[in-house]
């Protein structure tokens, strides 16, 4: 426990996390291992799990009828995985998948949710963290976007 | 060896070599003629009878004997090349113009090498110099992205400089399934890279955006402007500032750049018809 509790302290989405507020998340999150390969969620999956990924890379990938899976962005260690978990219906957009051997930090979406709403400082902690997380995600998808190495 | 007296007049130079990069990227290897040049500069060439263009020097600085420039067939002048440039037959050079990487002012500091799409031409003898006085720098890092893993340039040289004590990120915008590289923009490779910013000095080339971008990471991570440089590579005709074709609010590329240290740029980098 005291070990989980450490790892996710050390990972940059916790990063200066209260040590009462990472002690309390321990009892939702696991640490998981995937091959090379394995997909952490699939599209239209149910969104029951949020991501921390400690080693090892992922992709994330949509499947375009006769185009085959397209790799629209991959993550690495310090990087989360899944937001749908959030929000309702909790359904997963899109596929990520493995491309190393993956180590993660999996937590339990409802227990996660679960625990925001009993203590709102931790569930204000964390929100803020998603949504610099995904303001960065925003800012990237846009670069992207742009197609700026496109014909001049 | 061929005098360089007049900038205005272009040296017929032979072509030793031509080497396809990409599907519309190649690279020609020309006569030295014992030019010298720093990284970052570039010279103006003419196809005769067709135009003349400026394009940066992305050979090696040790070595005078050639003369590499790598061109991307956009336009008029740069399709004709492509067409038309065999070994044997001959370019008109003028040049080394414009300013240049501040390699020597970084010595002793950690290199952060930032390129995007052909950016990554104009660097690519930082990397030269870099390597071959490796112990002059601290960390030498190159976060290079391009459009898809096909657009990637020198792509051969990315390991070689790997295995040099160099850190080599590389990313593309997209991607199929078989490319098991990173898949983003090159910003986001700097939120992977350690950087200290009282020892880094950055160099950026790409397109505009990219490099907008990309210093706003740099900011977020606590680096200065005096230690950010970008290349602007904006149109340009004349290449000794006369013309104004490339002016940049009072700035001519040409003249003060392609190389602008940011501070001095900062206030126009990002606004609107300048
Ligand atoms: C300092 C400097 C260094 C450069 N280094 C290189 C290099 O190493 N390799 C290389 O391939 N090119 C480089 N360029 C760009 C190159 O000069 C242009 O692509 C070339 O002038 C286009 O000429 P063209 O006759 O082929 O195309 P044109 O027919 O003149 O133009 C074709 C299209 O390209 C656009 N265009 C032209 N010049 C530029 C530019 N500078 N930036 C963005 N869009 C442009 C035009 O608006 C037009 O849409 C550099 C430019 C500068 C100013």
């Amino acid at each position: 426990m005291e070990n989980l509790e450490r790892l996710l302290r050390e990972h940059d989405f916790l990063k200066d996390l209260a040590q009462p507020q990472a002690a309390s998340l321990v009892s939702c999150v696991k640490n998981l291992r995937f091959e090379s390969g394995a997909f952490l969620m699939r599209e239209g999956d149910e969104a029951s799990t949020f991501y921390l990924l400690r080693r090892g890379r992922v992709v994330l990938e949509v499947d375009v009828p006769g185009k085959g899976p397209l790799v629209m962005e991959s993550l690495g260690p310090g990087d989360i995985v899944g937001l749908s978990w959030l929000f309702p219906p909790h359904r997963v957009h899109i596929d990520a998948r493995a491309v190393d051997p993956v180590v993660a930090l999996a937590f339990d979406g409802g227990c996660l949710r679960g625990k925001m709403e009993e203590d709102h400082d931790l569930g204000f902690a964390l929100t803020r963290r998603l949504l610099a997380e995904t303001y960065k995600r925003l800012q990237r998808v846009r670069l992207q976007r742009l197609d700026v190495y496109a014909n001049p | 060896m061929t005098a360089r007296t007049d900038p205005w007049s272009p040296t017929p130079t032979r072509i030793l070599r031509v080497r396809r990069e990409t599907r519309d990227t190649f690279t020609v290897e020309l006569e030295g003629q014992n030019r010298a040049f720093e990284p970052g500069q570039f010279n103006m060439l003419y196809l005769f009878g067709i135009g003349e263009v400026p394009v940066s020097i992305s050979g090696d600085p040790g070595n005078p004997d050639v003369l590499v420039h790598t061109i991307r067939a956009v336009g008029t002048t740069t399709l004709a090349m492509k067409r038309q440039a065999k070994r044997g037959s001959a370019l008109g050079v003028r040049g080394p113009f414009g300013s240049a990487w501040p390699v020597r002012a970084a010595e002793g500091d950690d290199l952060l090498i930032m390129a995007g799409g052909l950016g990554l031409a104009p660097l690519r003898p930082v990397m030269y110099h870099a390597l071959r006085h490796r112990q002059r720098f601290g960390r030498v890092t190159l976060l290079y992205g391009a459009r898809s893993p096909e657009d990637l340039l020198f792509r051969s040289e990315h390991g070689r400089w790997a295995r040099k004590d160099c850190v080599v990120e590389v990313t593309v915008d997209r991607a199929g399934p078989n490319w098991v590289g990173r898949v983003g923009v090159v910003p986001a490779l700097v939120d992977v890279t350690p950087l200290d910013p009282a020892r880094t000095t950055a160099m950026l080339c790409g397109p505009e955006v990219m490099m907008r971008f990309s210093v706003r990471t740099l900011e977020a991570r606590g680096l200065a402007h005096e230690r950010i440089f970008v290349s602007m590579e904006r149109s340009m005709k004349c290449a000794v500032g006369f013309c104004g074709h490339c002016q940049f609010g009072p700035t001519f590329v040409c003249k003060d750049g392609p190389v602008l240290r940011l501070d001095r740029i900062a206030r126009l980098f990002g606004k609107r018809e300048i």
